[in-house]
């Protein structure tokens, strides 16, 4: 159904003359690939997220920052639609890609998730091999003869940092590496489809530190060609890898700025007590 | 406050041990002894005759149960052709897409009722909806009814073995851009030994059921030839030859014992094995 779709938007585009209705302006960064306004997020009756207003700078890191539970990972599962997984969730607001309201039921979310790709706290391998994890969202997107998948599944490998230690295992089950290399083959796997933005949603807080330093610098690497959003418990690593850092508290975003301001001289006391380490 | 005393509880766990272990031990040797009992008095009863011969008429000497094998084997085999793609798809129904769904919930209470039931009412009630207007018994009639009877156990097998998978793993599917079909793909690949051992157990369990049988395939003394007739099978065999005067058929019917209980025993290891010395849940 996807040309359907595809079609019909196209159509609709053509009706209303492309433009949204009402095009968002930048609030904090020029031109930012996506913006934020007004997303209030719902689990049943409870609001979980309060009038947040956002703009991730495109190519750049954007680290997300706040307590557990003050709607972190929440915030970023509404860029690529996958609340919508669970009935009793509900989003309210918009958030523009590009400056289309991805909220919109017009958006096919199978383009969506293709752009905006996700990866998750704890290594979600495939069960199937190495390579099959690879290829398996660029067998789903693209039609590819077989030397062209295998290129770029080596590319995307090569991208993650894990060629050189699978090359020759490529066949092998992909349960049977470890942590920290499940997560870059999970990496691996997101980037072959060519996305536009990387969600990571607190993507070190399951492996060990010598493998986290690999996704850190992994991390620096990508942000020439993608735009990343990271939701992370671990402020040395925001302060580390980040161009922008939001802090959230409470379902509301406290304070937004570059990554060197909000550490160095952050304007709003809540934000000062949770990185001088006070609460949280 | 005073402690209890240290005794007392010596003594009530000691209790209970002992308890617990005479339970066990009296469980091990009920198996066992059914075990012994079918080898020795069934174990005399095979040979190749047994396995390559149709029954002969009482008082002639000779004669085996092949055309029963062959026949539970295609009750079986039908059966679970007819079961366990409706159980599964039943099960993925429920755990992927009518989890809250009104049809869901029904479905789920229907299954739950329907474990339940005993089997020989499954076979009154395909003998009244298939067999009395087909007008006669019939092996396909005894396939349904087996089939009616896997379905429920193939459909929580099925519902427990995806609601195992994270949430994590459908969240990572459809994050990549997946439709939901394929993320049931993938669930269902990686609850592949779970769902094998479910359907193993379930093709055990109905490997045995002899009264769904009574009233649907009933029973032949003769080589399956038709799915419309009556067709020989195992456990209605055990059943008739085991209360006949014949020493002969009496010696069949233990044979016949043993040879099922040597089936389940194995569909029970290999299934096992699937799951890698997992308990089956």
């Amino acid at each position: 159904m996807r040309w359907k779709q595809a079609l019909q938007n196209r159509w609709n585009g053509r009706r209303s003359g492309t433009a949204p209705a009402e095009p968002p302006r930048p609030l904090y960064v020029p031109q930012p690939k996506i913006m934020v306004r007004n997303l209030n997020f719902f689990y049943g009756d409870f609001q979980a997220l309060h009038d947040n207003n956002l703009d991730i700078a495109a190519h750049k890191v954007t680290a997300i920052i706040g307590p557990s539970g003050c709607g972190k990972s929440t915030h970023i599962r509404v860029y690529n639609r996958i609340f919508e997984l669970y009935r009793d969730q509900r989003a309210e607001g918009a958030v523009y890609l590009d400056g289309v309201n991805i909220l919109s039921p017009e958006v096919d979310v199978i383009d969506l998730r293709r752009r905006v790709g996700m990866i998750f706290q704890k290594p979600t391998p495939f069960p199937m091999s190495i390579f099959d994890n690879v290829a398996y969202g660029l067998r789903l997107h693209y039609k590819l003869p077989k030397s062209e998948l295998e290129d770029r599944v080596k590319a995307a490998l090569q991208a993650a940092a894990l060629w050189d230690e699978v090359k020759d295992k490529l066949h092998q089950s992909a349960y049977a590496l470890s942590g920290g290399q499940q997560q870059r083959l999970v990496i691996a796997r997101a980037l072959a489809v060519e996305p536009e933005v990387l969600l990571m949603d607190e993507p070190t807080s399951a492996i060990d530190p010598v493998a986290t330093a690999r996704i850190e610098d992994l991390i620096e690497s990508l942000k020439e060609r993608y735009t990343i959003v990271i939701v992370t418990h671990n402020m040395q690593q925001a302060a580390r890898i980040s161009d922008y850092t939001a802090f959230f508290y409470n379902g509301r975003i406290v304070e937004f700025g570059p990554t060197e301001e909000i550490f160095t001289n952050p304007k709003n006391k809540q934000t000062e007590d949770y990185i001088t380490g006070r609460f949280g | 406050m005073t402690l209890r005393s240290h005794r007392t509880r010596l003594w009530t766990d000691r209790l209970l041990k002992a308890f617990a272990g005479f339970s066990a031990l009296v469980g091990i040797v009920f198996l066992l002894w059914i075990l012994i009992t079918v080898v020795v008095r069934g174990a005399s009863a095979l040979n190749l005759h047994f396995f390559t011969r149709s029954p002969a008429p009482p008082g002639v000497p000779g004669g085996g149960l092949g055309n029963a094998i062959l026949g539970t084997l295609l009750l079986t085999v039908l059966a679970t052709l007819l079961g366990v793609p409706l159980g599964l798809l039943a099960g993925i129904f429920l755990s992927e897409f009518g989890r809250h769904h009104p049809l869901g919930r029904t479905l789920r209470f229907v299954v739950n009722v329907l474990m339940g039931i005993p089997s020989i009412i499954v076979g009154l009630f395909v003998w009244a909806w298939l067999v009395v207007p087909l007008g006669g018994f019939s092996g396909l009639a005894g396939a349904v009814a087996l089939a009616v009877l896997m379905v429920p156990v193939v459909v929580r097998t099925t519902e427990d073995m995806l609601r195992l998978m994270p949430d994590t793993l459908r969240e990572s599917v459809l994050a990549l851009g997946a439709p939901r079909w394929r993320m049931v793909a993938i669930l269902l690949r990686g609850a592949r030994t779970g769902l094998l051992t479910g359907t193993l157990l379930a093709v055990a369990r109905i490997s045995g059921e002899t009264a769904p049988l009574l009233f649907t395939a009933l029973n032949s003394p003769y080589w399956p030839r038709s799915l419309l007739k009556p067709m020989a099978n195992l456990t209605v065999t055990i059943y008739n030859y085991a209360m006949s005067p014949y020493p002969d058929w009496q010696r069949l019917a233990w044979g016949a014992s043993l040879l099922i209980t040597l089936s389940v025993l194995a569909l029970t290891v290999v299934s096992r094995i699937f799951l890698g010395g997992r308990e089956p849940s």
